[in-house]
């Protein structure tokens, strides 16, 4: 019935099961770097195999459990099995799998794994052991950390090698000749004499063909698809009208909910008064939620009519209620009590800086919303003792989790499909709005729930990126950079998910100072340390998350004592930089931005690196003084990430993350009065338009072997880069974000 | 009320206060236009009344009086208009959702401005955000639509 490949790099193993008509090839994933909370509740002895590629009658399906989001992971991870499959993108159906841990059942770990270990060593009754466990980790399925890239290339390509492999099998024993006198091509398996086996037709004898193999990989000088431009998947769906996310579900009998809950997050309802919206045309019933309440009705816009008219009496925030006092509470971090790492220390700082610094600067960073454009929505739907979830997540199997939990259905009893988003950035990395959709549901008594945010909703219960407090200090000597000491102070956004996903999260935050303490240089007297605020507003992962504040306090400290030391912004970063692979993006971006070269009157350059999540990214904006304001012209992006495998979705990428960098760094922040976001809509919460976009050019590099995400890199340089260039342009040095509170823009 | 959709003439009985978004979406079932931020700040719910480019979120359904085009009456899969063609061409879309809206936008000018400069691309789209940022890839979309409807 079952069998497994014979590939066990880099914690992973290949895993086929015979289904009806064909089989499918999957991945047992070994190690993960925490337990799962969701380890608890899988029966013993049920494990199940994550399938990548199922061929049976009704064709090849390739299954691509990172949820897309927008960064094109559906496509890649496409790509990376059709690469070694050897079908064509446009012939195969893509799925995001299982709905269910247990959809395909797997008394396969049970019934055995012949499996062999190769480069790591393992023994096979420790895989044994693993083997139970290696669903219950797939089914963390988390989509994030730019992680998606990294962790598929290998596994997916594995799983595609792998049944290529057994389909070749199956058709040399069909026709009698040796296996390695066939090719594959498009979907077939293909004859010295040009008889063409298609994978469909050879896929029930290839189920019964299911045994340990080894498998080749493509070399990269043979790829089709990889490195070339690809048509995404999605892209005519997106271009048509036709993709469907979560908001736009719909199911017979369906109502339309809307909730509002107490804006601040935690205060919980004091007293409410629905009997006007009950009262209300097409509504059909109130429904009361933690924190506040939901409206079930015939249309969207009447569920949103209604829960504006309920009047509430929310409790107060379990947290000061103003900016002011919410920055006071970061401030006061910046001490040697809430130390909670110093991670670089290098040289003798205190030595260097004793008899007082060069620099001194006191930087900040505002909270900042997700604000996806579409908003959060899930559909929820109980029928025959089932429950079924439909909801754009990056965490599908904690959702299921909720669902469960809610329900007290089974595992089997809760079915949760993982739909595309419009746009996350993070916040989906949340199900409070799941939660909510199942609670309705259950009120709904066998009709299904389609759940919408209205945007106040949404901007007014996000869990921000937190607010952060730098403090810089350092010293030149000889026209040289010659110490750093960076103290930077927030609230850790592990402790504060991780703890809402049902993790401790031990030990230092390295979040605080992701995107600082890690950084390229060689500085003699250089420090990073990080602070721990208390945990206030309830906060989570945004765009590349610490590295989006603290790239900023780095980047603008250092070109602020590379300018006192009166040298270049990019020779210097050059002359300190220690890692060949950044040095090489600094010098891209300067040959691409014709860094040094004049740029007259009213202009400026500004530099700015960041090495985060593995890619060194160096980012150039050229901006110019009118008597406007501030107009950014162009901005130059180099980054190395190993491999492009799709040049231009990394461009796309790279342009979204410069984007959504400089967007947030002129205009966003979320502000607190009365314990409540000041910001509810698009009108006061701005974001760049058409007009304000500059020039975005980018090269990606490929000169190591690491391969890696571009989603978040281009994140952290852009702040900093901008900031840096007014600086250039206009001597003003601008130390707080959102920028347009002290330059005026164009 | 009677409303004309993409060719079709409706009878709906809606509250006529209703914004032409939800008839759209929640009644007529045409999810292609979407919902983005319901006060006319993200150009997500843009669609055609009369050949004019209008935001569906802050058009009340008892005040439309033209017919309506959405995304799925522009063009198709199999026959879609030359914008977007370029769209497709041109690999726009991140997450897509705001697309529509964008699309829906760039054929109202170049309805209008067949061969528009660059200033005239940026205002005419200046009402839809892109939170996935894909403006760079927009601008070249509407030049190489643009250049298509020339050619016809
Ligand atoms: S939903 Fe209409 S403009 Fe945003
Ligand atoms: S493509 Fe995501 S909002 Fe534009």
């Amino acid at each position: 019935m079952a069998g497994l490949g014979k590939i066990a790099r880099r914690g992973f193993l290949v895993g086929a099961a015979t289904v009806a008509g064909g089989f499918a090839i999957g991945i047992y994933s070994l190690r993960q770097p925490y337990v799962s909370p969701l380890a608890d509740d899988l029966p013993p002895g049920m494990a199940a195999l994550t399938p990548h590629v199922l061929i049976d009658r009704g064709g090849i399906t390739l299954i691509t459990p990172r949820a897309d989001m927008g960064q094109g992971a559906t496509s890649i991870q496409a790509a990376l099995i059709a690469e070694e499959l050897d079908v064509a993108l446009d012939a195969v159906r893509t799925d995001p799998g299982p709905p269910a841990p247990a959809y395909y059942n797997a008394r396969i770990v049970a019934e055995g794994l012949p499996f062999a270990a190769t480069d790591e060593g393992w023994m096979a009754e420790a895989a044994r052991e693993a083997g139970g466990w290696a669903s219950k980790l797939m089914a963390l399925q988390i989509t994030g950390g730019s992680s998606t890239v990294p962790d598929a290339y290998d596994r997916l390509r594995h799983a595609g090698a792998a049944a290529r492999a057994i389909l070749v099998t199956a058709a040399a024993r069909r026709l009698g000749v040796a296996e390695d006198t066939l090719t594959t091509g498009d979907g077939a398996v293909i004859a010295p004499d040009g008889t063409r086996l298609s994978y469909v037709e050879l896929a029930p004898a290839a189920g019964r063909l299911l045994e340990p193999r080894e498998v080749r990989l493509k070399d990269p000088a043979e790829w089709r698809l990889l490195g070339r431009p690809m048509r995404r998947i999605d892209i005519v769906a997106k271009s048509t009208g036709l993709q469907r996310y979560g908001i736009d579900q719909a199911l017979p009998g369906m109502l339309f909910a809307a909730v509002r809950t107490n804006p601040r997050r935690g205060g919980g309802v004091v007293a409410m008064d629905a009997s006007a919206a009950e009262a209300m045309k097409g509504v059909v019933r109130v429904v009361p939620l933690p924190g506040g309440a939901g409206v079930l009705a015939d249309s969207t816009w009447r569920a949103f009519e209604a829960v504006r008219a309920i009047r509430f009496d929310w409790g107060p925030a379990p947290y000061p209620a103003t900016t002011g006092a919410l920055f006071e509470s970061i401030a006061a971090a910046l001490d040697e009590d809430a130390r909670d790492s110093r991670l670089k220390d290098e040289g003798d700082i205190e030595a260097a800086l004793a008899d007082g610094a060069d620099v001194e600067a006191d930087y900040r960073v505002p909270f900042l919303a997700h604000a996806p454009l579409e908003p959060m929505t899930a559909l929820a739907w109980f029928r025959n003792g089932q429950l079924e979830v439909r909801a754009g997540t990056q965490i599908p199997g904690f959702a299921a989790k909720t669902a469960r939990r809610l329900s007290g259905l089974s595992r089997d009893g809760v079915l949760l499909r993982a739909l595309p988003m419009g746009g996350s950035f993070g916040r989906r990395l949340e199900d409070d709005f799941i939660d909510q959709a199942v609670r309705l549901a259950w009120a709904a008594e066998g009709r299904p729930v389609k759940l919408t945010w209205s945007r106040e909703e949404d901007m007014t219960h996000d869990f921000p990126r937190p607010a952060a407090i730098a403090r810089g200090r350092g010293r030149v000597a000889e026209g040289r950079v010659a110490a750093l000491d960076l103290s930077i102070a927030a609230p850790s956004v592990s402790e504060s998910q991780m703890g809402r996903l049902g993790f401790n999260a031990l030990g230092a935050d390295t979040a605080i100072v992701a995107g600082a303490w890690d950084q390229p240089f060689a500085i003699p007297a250089y420090r990073v340390t990080g602070y721990r605020a208390a945990e206030t507003v309830p906060v989570s992962s945004w765009r590349s998350v610490g590295a989006s504040a603290n790239g900023f306090f780095h980047e603008s400290l250092l070109d602020e004592l590379i300018h006192e030391a009166g040298a270049d912004p990019l020779a210097e970063r050059l002359r300190l930089c220690s890692h060949a692979p950044s040095a090489r993006v600094l010098e891209a971006v300067g040959e691409m931005s014709g860094w040094g070269g004049a740029l007259g009157p009213g202009r400026g350059r500004g530099l700015a690196f960041t090495l985060s999540f593995g890619v060194p990214c160096a980012e150039v904006v050229e901006v110019t003084a009118t008597d406007r304001g501030i107009r950014i012209d162009r901005v130059f992006v180099a980054a190395e990430v190993g491999r492009v495998l799709d040049p231009v979705n990394f461009e796309n990428q790279v342009q979204g993350g410069v984007v959504w960098g400089l967007s947030h760094a002129i205009w966003s922040e979320l502000t607190y009065a009365d314990g409540r976001p000041e910001q509810e809509n698009f009108d006061t919460y701005p974001a760049m338009r058409l007009p304000a976009c500059p020039e975005i050019v980018v090269r990606g590099l490929e000169t190591t072997d690491t391969i890696r995400g571009i989603g978040e890199p281009p994140v952290p340089p852009a702040a900093p880069a901008l900031a840096n260039a007014i600086f250039a342009a206009t001597g003003q040095r601008v130390r707080e974000l959102p920028l347009a509170k002290s330059v005026r823009f164009a | 009320m009677k409303l004309t959709v993409n060719g079709t003439e409706h009878d709906l009985d809606v509250d006529p206060e209703m914004p032409l978004l939800w008839v759209l979406r929640d009644i007529l079932g045409l999810t292609g236009t979407k919902y983005g931020c319901g006060i006319g700040q993200c150009g997500a719910c843009t669609v055609h009344l009369g050949g004019r480019a209008v935001q569906s979120c802050q058009v009340a359904a008892g005040d439309v009086d033209a017919p309506v085009t959405t995304i799925e009456g522009l063009g198709t899969p199999a026959a879609p208009h030359p914008v977007q063609a370029a769209w497709i061409e041109t690999q726009v879309a991140q997450c897509g959702y705001c697309q529509s809206g964008q699309i829906m936008a760039a054929a109202a000018l170049l309805a209008e401005v067949p061969a528009p400069s660059q200033n005239q691309i940026d205002d005419a789209l200046a009402g839809n955000l892109c939170r996935c940022g894909t403006y760079p890839r927009i601008r070249a979309a509407v030049r190489l639509a643009a250049d298509k409807l020339r050619e016809g």
